[in-house]
Formats: structure tokens, sequence, C-alpha cells
């Protein structure tokens, strides 16, 4: 059913040669399309299962790690002051490296620079649980990413990648989320695609997920080979989105059908 | 340690219906997927919740497979006395855990 559903789809698209970039006033949230039931769950913070994470986190963020021995709190102290607002301009560039690094890098940058601890791996409890402490402090704040002109060519890459038709099914993101948003694919709102609550709790994964984890499904849906945890496209993928986010208020950990 | 979430009112009048939520950090992995390989991936539930209010049970259930991971319990009492009100989780190997929360009755 879903195949059948994603061939007509797919034909659809090929009818719309046309990508339109969404207007900024038009442009909406996720939470926008879920029914009142997921809204609720979202909303109330001993409700939403992300808070596990978040809380998960916390303890995390206080424990110390690493050969020098040091915990985030140990540089960074309260994470309620100074993480705030911090998630809403992520990714962002990182001088030494010379490219755009993601929340989930810098954290494990920092653990290597500062802790001297081993990384952690993308979609590990720890590692989402600590991201989503840091990204819950910017609750509410609007998106800023992209405002530094460095990352002006990184966001052109990712823009570029988002536009790009790939895969056996020979979409593009563009063909959905610019072109189809308000439509529905397979029974399920498409949405626009603004990553405004990474990580976040997705009912269909039962856990929290990064943001790489969401679009890595995506990719392999249109069939296309999904680029490895941490590449540099999908960095730079998930720069644009942030970008073309902009303005919109950040909901981590939000959640998600 | 798994985190919980309880939310139960503050303070109450008394007679008052009161809603209390829980929330239960678990994967509840249900006993009936494989690895690629094709090994089964063991059960690991929770098998049972109960709360109590003052030492009274209040509200008890037993859990199935077939339950989300992280379980959301929400369920309703009658705010009766100022007190506490306590929260147990069993599970599979053996899980246990426990969380509790007060509230004060007018």
């Amino acid at each position: 059913m879903k195949l059948v559903c994603l061939i007509v789809m797919a034909g659809l698209l090929a009818a719309d040669a046309f990508a339109a970039e969404i207007p900024s006033a038009e442009r909406r949230s996720g939470y926008s399309f879920m029914t009142p039931d997921t809204r609720a769950m979202q909303d109330d913070d001993t409700a939403n299962p992300g808070m596990l994470g978040v809380l998960d986190g916390e303890k995390l963020w206080n424990r110390k790690a690493g050969a020098a021995d040091k915990s985030c709190a140990d540089c960074h102290d309260d994470a309620r002051a100074s993480m705030k607002g911090i998630a809403a301009h992520y990714p962002a560039f990182d001088k030494a490296l010379g490219r755009p690094v993601d929340l989930e890098q810098r954290i494990n940058l920092c653990r290597a620079n500062h802790q001297q601890a081993s990384p952690l791996a993308y979609e590990s409890r720890d590692l989402l649980a600590l991201t989503a402490f840091v990204a819950r402090q910017s609750r509410g704040t609007k998106i800023e990413t992209g405002s530094d002109p460095q990352l002006a060519p990184f966001i052109a890459k990712g823009r570029e990648l988002f536009m790009q038709r790939q895969g056996q099914l020979n979409l593009g993101c563009t063909n959905c989320h610019d072109d189809n948003w308000d439509k529905r694919l397979a029974g399920s709102a498409i949405t626009q695609a603004h990553p405004t609550g990474y990580p976040l709790y997705r009912l269909e994964w039962q856990s929290l997920g990064s943001l790489q984890r969401r679009l890595r499904a995506c990719i392999t849906g249109i069939r296309a080979q999904a680029y490895d945890y941490g590449a540099p496209e999908l960095v730079e993928l998930e720069l644009y989105l942030m970008s073309r986010a902009k303005g919109r208020p950040m909901e981590a950990p939000a959640v998600r059908p | 340690m798994p985190s919980a979430l309880i939310n139960v009112p503050a303070k109450a009048k008394r007679g008052d219906i009161i809603e209390i939520k829980s929330l239960m950090s678990h994967v509840m992995e249900t006993g009936y997927r494989h690895t690629a390989s094709g090994e089964v991936v063991p059960r690991d539930i929770i098998t049972s919740f109960a709360c109590r209010y003052n030492g009274n049970e209040v509200f008890r259930a037993d859990l199935f497979p077939a339950i989300a991971a992280n379980p959301f319990i929400t369920f309703f009492t009658t705010a009766t006395e100022s007190g506490k009100f306590e929260f147990e989780w069993l599970g599979d190997n053996g899980f246990s855990e426990t969380a509790s929360a007060s509230i004060i009755v007018e």
C-alpha cells in the first residue's frame, strides 16, 4: 500500500516540476499538523516521554567523566542559564574544524577537548539525553541558526542537497516538503520539515531520536543511500533546514507521531 | 537509575477527584522481535504497577507486551487526607522502581 502511494506520489511530483520555497510567513512547525492528543502529550511535561531523556541528561550534565574528571557543570555551571538559547543557534560554525557542527558533535567535541572522554555514539541513550537536556533550555527561543556569515557556503550546500533529486524514486526533499506539505502520504501529514524540536520523541520510534536519524529515514524512504551518522552532508542538510526554520520557536524535546 | 515523572496536584480540597499521572522510563521489549540473525530478543517489560495513598492501594495495573515503551499511566482518585502517594513498578529482570509525591488536602 505504502509502495503504491509512493509511486502515485512520484508521478504527481514529476508533473509538478517547479519547486517553490514556502514564504516565510507561512512556515509552520510539524506541531501544527498533529492531532490534539499528540499536541497535549508534547505540551504536558509530565506526559511528554522526551522529558525522561531530559531528566537523564541532567544527571549526565552533573556527572564527572573522562581523564580530566570534569562534568559539564564544572565549566558551564547551571545549564538553565548557560545553555539558554544555545540550541537555537545550532548547527554552528566551529573555527578549529572550519566547518559547521551540530549539537551532538559539539557535545562530543567538548567531551574530547575538555573532559578527555571518549565520544558518545550517535543515537546512544546518553548522547540523546545530554542533547535533549541542552536543547530543552532553548524551548520557546526563536531559531537563529545561519546568522553567522561563515556558514553561508555550507547553507548553500545543504540547500543544494535539499533540492537534489536522488534515489530510485528520484525525489528531492523539496518535492514533498516545499511543494506538497499540505497533502498526506500513506495517511500521514507530509509537513514542511522544520526541525524545531530535535532531539524529539517519535511515537513510531518509541524513543528519542536525532534529526540525523530522521533525515536518514527520509533518505532511505526515497530509496537513496543514506549518509553515515556525522557525515558533513547530513550536517549541511541540518544547517539548511534550521536556517529555513529561522524565527520558529524551539520545542525540544518535541513529540511527533 | 531509570527516570520517572509523576504529576500529583500539590494541593486539593477534601473530597476532590484528582488526576494522577505517571510516566516511567522503560524499553518494554515485547519478546516477539528477532535480531537480523534470527535470534529472539528476550522479553523485558514492566509487569505490574501499583499506587498507594497513605499505605492504602488506590490503583493497580498489570502490564503486557503490547504496551508501548515508557508506559504512561493516568488515573483518578478522591483526595481524602494530606499525605503521600507511593508508586511502584515491577518488571522482568528484577526491575523494581519506586517514586513518591505528597499532597496537602485542606
